[in-house]
């Protein structure tokens, strides 16, 4: 390819081609103690001759950069979202707003508990209300985002098994299963094994039985799983991996459709995570931060996570290290707590009523999109759905991809499902419960209507999308070629 | 319902599109035998006005830094935060999009990760940075992958200078992912630079000494290190090298704005806590992981890489690129499982460093250098009050007192002061805690004022 033109890289620029030398927006008041002798105080060697290279721009130049660039993202604040296992949902401002309350955005990890007892109760109520949710005797709110919270999960379950005299090496999970679920296990040192799902997008309960032996530390499972069906033998699987001494792992990913409907400790399960930024509508921020707490069953409570907030005989809060069996910490300090605040607002703005309205209203809205569309896209699972589904872009005689068509619905202000997971060139449709009918009714509008161009002028699909200050990226030049940083002079 | 748009009327027209009688026949599929059949025990959902005086009561039980001083550090720091960051990272775009996947419709977040990647590798020295992990100790273990990777070596020696929770993250990780972490032992607040060639040549796979070879991946450090000690990196990581291990080292990335950067210095890895690049305390979290290298290990790198390309009609675009490294793709065959990362905070960490820039990075690091100077040279003047080690020092400093620490520290708190951290306390394993009795870690960023600093010293003098 050709260079780049050079109008239109100054279109929009970079960072690093915005001010001049000198510049900065940093307005500090004059240090008013004396300068300390740095000769004196520091070997030559480990001074640094000038200061790092960061860019040097004035305050405005800054404010309308990141103003332009916010301009040029896809949001919840702005568009439908449905993206399929991702739960985009609306993030509620009250949430925002008390997390930024100085009295949690303030405070120093290394604080007494005495300073902090405001906290420490909220994080307990949260750690309980999440345990009534899964089912589950107790949650730790350490991990960092579901893939940490399923690593931490993996780990307790190995320390069980060691406790209990048995190192074992492999970990099951169906074909359908989530990339963090299978990397979990190298993460752990396992070996990931598939399990078959059967054409109903069900679990494979023969292909289960024969993958089964004393080497299996566990099955990872997700229900209502990736297809979006709620596996109804979710009892029988339980069964099948506690005769051999295995335990149930729940990927929670999927809690928004079956909050106080039905609860992973009731069919079973042993271990879960929650993906806050998912279930309980803590801001995504264009890829995190997530938290991924995590709820186990009694005999599992001695090998969580330290430290776990407590609530003390004197009816004061702290945080307990004293569990010699723990697996220990799995990051630093306590978890994301500014993520765990939103949270709790959630749910106790919410409430157990409006919880369970979560759900319900999340099913009924993916179902209605599933009923509007299935005359002109193939959805092969039956129904009814859970808060996502499948469905299939399929166009006989045509070479319009699924890629196509959600690069398409772009163009309508529409962010597109998630493309080929779980199974090859499928769309995965997750509305959420906070859409409106009339939005629901744009996107069906939208779907029809694709399918109808890719009949009358399929070049607008296939090149689409029209209305974004890019086209489509040459990702494969990307990838061979790697430029991650700017460097001066290109 | 609150966040809920569908009136009864929407909801019927819904159901009867669908072909169903009631919201629960959309549940069929659940045996009712597996259903809770009464509420969560969650009370019932209260109004925004409830709410907030709920959450308000609660917060008002806390005594956070509006209320007292701050000379808390050991990883989580109360520098100034620009007003800019809260205004320009916050906004809600950025704030409620999802990871940018689609690149088209997320140029915004794409090119603001490059941009803070670029910065990353400026204020680090080196070659290339991922688009951030959860947070420093993380980072940490992560690091050691890419070295187990890189060198097909099975061990680590980490100094037991390291922040304690990374070494703790080390140790459960090593436990599980099967790498044996050993203890680096330090000396006068610093790595104990003689031991480390020694160390090395023991930690051998094998006993006989003769035919064994080396086992150790990588060898952590950290500087300016928990105590505040600024290391010899200079002389350290060429030794750690010279025993063909990797050095990894864990940093503060302001301390780059007065010191020379772990990359200028010779680092394979350099990876740290990004809670000073304009992230509130929060109680520890969410801060950001950052991750740097040099540009061989990059396919061995963990998380979200953004990459710079031409969109079709070659103009400059970016997208999320070396995907095949990570778990959607490789899945059991990924370089690390970690799917979302720390988006939001890498966006605050980009628009501080942007804030700064290069005149103002060394603005606050040379603050930081003073007002710790000042401070610790006037604490070290109280009688009965003295600092720990001798070593350099950029922000934070180890003071030991003849009185019982603790009732130092409250008398300070008393007077509106959080003084510092009781090591003792903090690390009761670690083989130097008994050398730690009345032991305190104070910090001092930019943002305390020679006035509160006197006050500490007061206080001190008088506690
Ligand atoms: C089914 C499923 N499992 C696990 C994850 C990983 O969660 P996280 O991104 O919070 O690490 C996701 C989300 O990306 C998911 O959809």
């Amino acid at each position: 390819m050709n260079a780049i033109p050079k109008l239109q890289q100054s279109d929009f620029p970079l960072l690093f081609e915005l001010g001049a030398p000198g510049l900065s927006a940093l307005n500090l008041s004059p240090c008013d103690v004396p300068r300390a002798d740095r000769a004196k105080a520091m070997p030559r060697e480990l001074l640094a001759e000038a200061p790092p290279p960061l860019p040097e721009v004035g305050e405005l130049d800054l404010v309308r950069h990141y103003t332009r660039l916010a301009h040029r993202c896809f949001s919840i604040d702005e568009n439908f979202y449905p993206l399929g296992s991702c739960t985009m949902k609306y993030n509620p401002r009250i949430n925002e707003r008390v997390a930024a309350m100085p009295g949690f955005a303030g405070l120093h990890p290394h604080q007494d508990e005495s300073d902090v007892q405001g906290l420490l109760e909220l994080l307990y109520r949260l750690r309980c209300d999440l345990a009534e949710i899964s089912g589950l005797a107790e949650v730790t709110l350490q991990p960092a985002a579901g893939a940490h919270g399923e690593m931490t999960g993996l780990m307790i379950i190995n320390a069980y098994h060691r406790s209990r005299g048995q190192r074992r090496s492999k970990v099951l999970a169906p074909d359908s299963a989530h990339g963090t679920n299978p990397a979990t296990c190298a993460v752990c040192g396992q070996q990931a094994l598939t399990v078959k799902s059967r054409k109903d997008g069900r679990i494979d309960l023969d292909d289960l039985r024969t993958k089964m032996d004393d080497d299996v530390a566990a099955l990872m499972i997700t229900n209502p799983n990736t297809v979006g069906v709620f596996d109804a033998q979710i009892a029988d699987v339980a069964e099948i991996l506690h005769e051999k001494g295995a335990q149930l792992y729940l990927d929670g990913a999927n809690m928004n459709a079956i909050l106080g409907i039905t609860r992973p400790g009731d069919f079973g399960v042993d271990v879960m995570h929650f993906n806050t930024h998912k279930t309980f509508s803590t801001p995504h921020g264009g890829g995190g931060p997530g938290a991924g707490p995590v709820a186990v069953a009694e005999h599992l409570r001695p090998f969580l996570p330290v430290p776990q907030v407590v609530r003390r005989a004197d009816g004061s809060f702290g945080w307990d290290a004293d569990r010699p069996k723990s697996i220990g910490k799995v990051r630093s300090f306590f978890g994301q707590i500014g993520v765990l605040v939103r949270a709790y607002v959630y749910i106790r703005s919410n409430g157990c009523d409006g919880l369970r309205d979560i759900s319900e209203k999340a099913v009924l809205n993916a179902n209605y999109l599933a009923a509007k569309l299935r005359h002109r896209y193939r959805t092969p699972f039956p129904p009814p759905y859970a808060h996502e589904f499948i469905m299939m872009p399929e166009f006989p005689g045509s070479d319009v991809t699924d890629l196509d068509v959600a690069k398409r619905l772009i163009d309508h202000g529409i962010h597109p499902p998630t493309m080929s997971f779980p199974i090859a060139h499928c769309l995965m449709i997750e509305p959420s419960e906070t859409e409106s009918k009339a939005t629901l009714d744009r996107f069906v509008a939208a779907m029809l209507d694709i399918a109808d161009e890719v009949e009358r002028d399929p070049q607008i699909v296939r090149d689409a999308p029209h209305t974004m200050p890019v086209k489509r990226m040459d990702e494969v030049g990307a990838a061979r070629k790697p430029v991650v940083r700017w460097r001066a002079g290109g | 319902m609150r966040y809920t748009q569908l009136t009864d009327e929407h909801v019927k027209d819904m159901l009867g599109a669908i072909g169903v009688r009631t919201i629960e026949d959309l549940f069929s599929t659940i045996p009712t035998g597996l259903r809770l059949k009464r509420d969560l025990a969650i009370p019932k959902g209260v109004s925004e006005p409830q709410m907030l005086a709920d959450a308000s009561a609660l917060a008002a039980r806390n005594a956070d830094g509006t209320k007292l001083a701050c000379f808390l550090g050991g990883g989580s720091y109360d520098h100034f935060i620009p007003g800019l960051v809260d205004a320009l990272a916050m906004q809600s775009e950025f704030l409620t999009a999802y990871t940018p996947y689609q690149a088209e419709a997320s140029q915004g977040t794409l090119q603001a990760f490059f941009e803070f990647q670029t910065m990353i590798c400026q204020l680090t020295g080196m070659e290339v940075a991922n688009a951030s992990l959860y947070e420093g100790a993380t980072a940490a273990a992560e690091a050691v992958i890419i070295a187990l990777n890189a060198t097909g070596r099975s061990r680590v020696l980490v100094a037991d200078n390291v922040h304690p929770d990374t070494r703790r993250v080390l140790t459960t990780y090593g436990e599980h992912r099967g790498f044996e972490v050993s203890t680096l032992p330090c000396k006068d607040g610093v790595v104990h630079e003689n031991g480390l060639p020694r160390l090395l040549s023991e930690l051998r796979t094998s006993v006989r000494a003769d035919s064994a070879v080396p086992d150790v991946a990588a060898v952590i450090v950290q500087s300016p290190n928990f105590y505040g000690c600024v290391e010899r990196l200079d002389r350290i990581i060429p030794l750690i090298q010279s025993a063909g291990a990797l050095a990894i080292v864990a940093t503060d990335p302001l301390a780059s704005g007065l010191l020379k950067s772990p990359g200028a210095l010779g680092a394979d890895i350099v990876v740290g806590e990004g809670q000073p690049l304009g992230v509130p305390m929060q109680y520890g979290g969410p801060y950001l992981g950052f991750m740097a290298t040099r540009e061989e290990h990059l396919r061995r790198m963990p998380g979200r890489l953004v990459g710079m390309t031409k969109d079709r009609e070659g103009r400059r675009g970016f997208c999320l690129t070396l995907q095949t490294r990570e778990q959607h793709i490789k899945r059991e065959r990924a370089t690390s499982n970690i799917c979302t990362n720390q988006g939001l905070l890498a966006m605050r960490a980009a628009v501080y460093m942007a804030t700064l820039g290069k005149r103002g990075v060394a603005e606050v690091a040379s603050q930081c250098f003073d007002k710790a100077h000042y401070a610790a040279e006037r604490i070290a003047s109280v009688p009965g009050f003295r600092l720990k080690f001798a070593a350099p020092f950029f922000k934070e400093f180890v003071v030991q007192c003849d009185k019982d620490v603790s009732k130092v520290l409250s008398a300070c708190r008393e007077k509106g002061m959080l003084a510092g951290t009781a090591l003792n306390r903090l690390d009761p394993q670690s083989p130097a805690a008994a050398d730690l009795k009345n032991c305190f870690l104070t910090a001092v960023t930019e943002k305390r004022t020679k006035d509160e600093i006197d006050a500490l010293v007061d206080a001190l003098r008088t506690a």
